[in-house]
């Protein structure tokens, strides 16, 4: 009963009969025959991924999504009834990749920045300094210093910090669930940006640990790939309870997945399934959290922070105070729409909370409670530019994590297949013909171009406020105000209302 | 001279560079109207060579001690004073194919539609980067600037 989501348009005056985007489909769509010397289309199982569109010498292509015109029905969504055609067909939980997609409130786009008019100066970031610079850590309750020969000179003792040139990091993606050579380009593209990207529950390749003090070292339920070496070479660790696009779920990398390279890194048999439990098996408790923590803070010689990602849920506000006294360095929150390499659709679309009011709540409880130093927040779940950086840290959070953005920069077009294994991009796959498709020497460069525009427009915003550092908009929500949004949304952001002074 | 290097690692198999060499080697130099209107259809000069998933562009490597040129017998193969490219001087080919015998890479065809000469990459002398280079949209041809001496042919 299913019909093809997409149309292939191939104006004929155009078409050369190349056959490019035959070579480039490993959905088999696009078929050539010798003895007409004409290409031609069958839609079937085109997922709409444009790579043909856009590698089409001639532009002959279009990807048009299919009218499927049911009768009109407000309430019966096409993709309502065509999921249940396929669950019918195949008795299966449906799965997708990247991050919801359902039209739920996007606080982001309701939230305005403030800029100086006439009695407070803005500032030109190309003509004075501006400083992005953050750190991920713990900070003490107060700084002692004492004035000596040198100068003035710290006694307080305080602990391990991440450096960041900009308050943005590549987000968790383990090698399995993206290809080595997306790894690569994450992996240089922090190095050369000054900011930190995360391994995901995959281990690192041995061929990465040159990158250390640009990684964070992921710890999750299934372990997998982590060993004494792992953990020193990283920079930071983090301990992995849960993910924005499946909260309570657990993962599942497919054993056609796991190769030579990516079972010796996960330490796992070749073409075996690596399944993350939903929980950590150890973890029932803060109490239990707190001692993973240390246990991990031990392994390191208490010399690299230690954080918690968490999927942002009801309680996300109580759970982030108890990983704040477990003693973790930092909280990672990853919000509602954050994305995945796969997950049922039915968890992704309907389970967490967006990361708005969770980074809002969250900030305000840790300030009321007096504890918003001993911990650094950091929101992920679709940051979709510049101008979400700032809103989301003038909510609350100190950085950023951005794993969409990133995937988008390497030539992610969200045609949401990644569980499919077959990304014509060369990122969520693991096969070969595949793989080499993105090649990391240009890939780590548009990353890097990204990061670096990102970081000037954020400089931009921060000027035309009048701010010259972004620690000063850190929790600083008086330079946000909502439109859109009623009073109860105001409060949770703890926004005023665009109009009011 | 210029070299264009080739990463087999990063050649995704599109051969867009076979294509748009064929086009820049037209007559109209136009996409579409190569390969739709033009009798005979221009040769791409260079060939995708192709097994598994492995995959990369052979074009003429322009050796320093390039075999090519030694075994013409009408001295149309020679080495462009200017650029360091060696070219074929079509009007003086005779179609023996000694260059296409000598040649360690296989990187010269036989036009056998046109004027019967010997067809091999010219380093597209009139545009300042190859065609297939500029079109390879993975950055597995790239133009490097490298000592002479690195390009010789295996035999040697």
């Amino acid at each position: 009963m299913l019909t093809p989501e997409f149309r292939v348009e191939r104006d004929r005056e155009r078409c050369i009969a190349c056959q490019v985007c035959v070579r480039q489909c490993a959905n088999d769509v696009h078929v050539y025959d010798t003895d007409d010397d004409w290409v031609s289309s069958d839609e079937a199982a085109c997922v709409g991924c444009h790579r043909c569109m856009t590698l089409c010498p001639t532009h002959a292509l279009t990807i048009r999504r299919t009218p499927r015109d049911f009768r009109a029905n407000a309430n019966w969504s096409a993709d309502r009834i065509n999921g249940i055609y396929k669950q019918a067909e195949t008795g299966g939980i449906l799965l997708t990749g990247m991050g919801c997609d359902q039209p739920y409130p996007i606080y982001f786009d309701h939230l305005l920045l403030n800029a100086s008019q006439v009695t407070n100066p803005s500032i030109d970031p190309l003509r004075e300094p501006m400083e992005l610079r953050t750190y991920i850590g713990r900070k003490p309750d107060r700084v002692e210093v004492t004035l000596g020969a040198n100068g003035v000179e710290l006694q307080t003792q305080i602990g391990p910090q991440l450096k960041l040139e900009t308050p943005i990091m590549f987000s968790a993606m383990s090698y399995g669930s993206i290809s080595y050579n997306a790894c690569q380009s994450l992996a240089r593209a922090a190095e050369a940006s000054g900011i930190l990207y995360n391994t995901g529950e995959g281990g690192l390749h041995p061929s990465l640990y040159q990158y250390g003090p640009y990684t964070i070292a992921q710890v999750a339920s299934g372990r997998f790939g982590v060993h004494s070496e792992y953990l020193k070479t990283a920079a930071a660790l983090e301990i992995k309870i849960g993910q924005g696009a499946k909260p309570g779920i657990g993962g599942h990398l497919p054993g056609e997945k796991v190769t030579a390279e990516i079972s010796a890194t996960r330490m796992i048999p070749e073409g075996t399934d690596a399944l993350s439990p939903a929980p950590h098996h150890d973890i029932y408790s803060i109490e239990d959290l707190r001692q993973l923590i240390f246990a991990l803070k031990e392994a390191t010689d208490y010399q690299k922070p230690v954080g918690v990602k968490v999927a942002a849920v009801h309680h996300i506000v109580p759970i982030a105070s108890g990983i704040a006294r477990a003693g973790a360095d930092y909280i990672a929150v990853d919000g509602l729409r954050g994305g995945t390499g796969a997950a049922p659709t039915v968890i992704r679309n309907n389970v967490g909370i967006p990361i708005e009011l969770a980074i809002a709540a969250i900030d305000s409880r840790l300030r009321e409670e007096g504890i918003r130093n001993q911990i650094s927040l950091i929101a992920a779940g679709s940051i979709r530019n510049s101008g979400d950086v700032v809103k989301i840290i003038a909510l609350g959070a100190d950085a950023v994590y951005i794993g969409t953005a990133a995937l988008v920069a390497l030539g992610c077009h969200l045609c949401q297949k990644c569980y499919t294994g077959k990304c014509n991009w060369g990122i969520a796959t693991q096969d070969p013909y595949l793989t080499k498709r993105l090649n990391p020497n240009l890939g780590y460069l548009r990353l890097n171009n990204l990061i670096r525009a990102w970081s000037m427009e954020i400089k931009e915003m921060l000027g035309g406020m009048g701010i010259n550092a972004i620690e000063s908009l850190r929790g600083n929500r008086d330079h946000l105000r909502g439109v859109g949004l009623n009073a109860t949304e105001l409060d949770a952001l703890g926004v005023k209302v665009a109009g009011w002074a | 001279m210029k070299h264009i290097h080739v990463n087999e690692e990063y050649c995704i198999g599109c051969r867009l560079c076979e294509i748009n060499c064929m086009v820049q080697h037209s007559q109209s130099k136009k996409i579409i109207k190569a390969f739709r209107e033009e009798a005979p259809r221009a040769m791409a000069r260079l060939l995708v060579e192709e097994e598994g998933p492995l995959s990369f562009a052979m074009q003429c490597r322009h050796c320093e001690d390039a075999q090519c040129v030694q075994a013409c017998m009408t001295g149309a193969m020679h080495r462009d004073e200017a650029t360091g490219a060696i070219l074929c001087d079509e009007d003086r080919c005779v179609g023996c194919w000694m260059c296409v015998m000598v040649c360690p890479f296989g990187a010269i065809q036989r036009n056998l539609v046109g004027n019967k000469a010997a067809s091999k990459c010219d380093f597209c002398y009139t545009e300042k980067t190859p065609a297939c280079v500029a079109h390879c949209p993975n950055g597995a041809l790239t133009l490097v600037e490298e000592e002479a001496s690195h390009a010789k042919s295996p035999s040697r």
